[in-house]
């Protein structure tokens, strides 16, 4: 039981570290390209997030939100990859 | 017994997304990053959404889980491809060292990726 004290913190906060790397090469990334697959990965976390937080809590209607997010951030993803092609938004 | 087996997967997962997020910092390329960071993500969030359900353990909850994670396998790889796509089209150059270009050898780039192909192979 103790470990289980100990491992959910250490489990949110490795996906938390995630997240900031992710944060890191969307500001810095050197072109576009690097920001929107920055964004698509940060998505991709954040689903397993919202699955960690349904674990914690018991509550089995996020399962729902994590499948809801998946559909938006697919729909997203291909809007800037549409908007991507053909533009020159590096430098 | 779940609760052990649940949470050694969901650790498996997140040491998966740490690897993966670690790629999309340290690597050179646009295109390194997605390979790199998209397979080893989408993996870990897999195993992390595998572990939850083995966790709650309710027929319900297992269903909608197992379309969740078969909708985010397909997406991901698609998206991961348009984007790709995209930004070779869009004409980001590739990295110094990088040995092949097959998608300007195929002619369907622009004109910044065959000006990057001719810098990589001078």
């Amino acid at each position: 039981m103790m470990t289980t004290e100990f491992l959910v913190p250490a489990l949110i906060f490795g996906l938390l570290l995630c997240c900031a790397m992710c944060l890191y090469r969307i500001t810095q990334g050197p072109t576009a390209a690097d920001r929107m697959v920055a964004i698509d990965i940060l998505g991709t976390v954040v689903v397993g997030v919202v699955a960690i937080i349904m674990v914690v809590t018991g509550k089995a209607y996020l399962l729902d939100v994590a499948l809801v997010w998946a559909l938006v951030r697919f729909v997203g993803s291909l809007a800037l990859a549409k908007y991507l092609v053909g533009k020159r938004l590096n430098e | 017994m779940n609760e052990k087996i649940g949470l050694a997967l969901i650790v498996i997962g997140v040491l998966f997304d740490i690897s993966g997020c670690i790629g999309l910092v340290r690597l050179p390329d646009v295109y390194s990053r997605i390979q790199a960071s998209t397979t080893c993500v989408v993996l870990g969030t897999t195993l992390i959404l595998v572990g939850s359900l083995v966790i709650l353990g309710s027929l319900p909850a297992t269903i909608k889980g197992v379309i969740c994670i078969l909708f985010m396998l397909i997406t991901s790889s698609v998206a991961a491809h348009a984007l790709s796509r995209a930004a070779h089209r869009s004409g980001v150059p590739l990295w110094d060292k990088s040995v092949v270009d097959r998608y300007a050898e195929d002619g369907e780039g622009d004109a910044g990726p065959e000006g990057a192909d001719k810098e990589a192979q001078s």
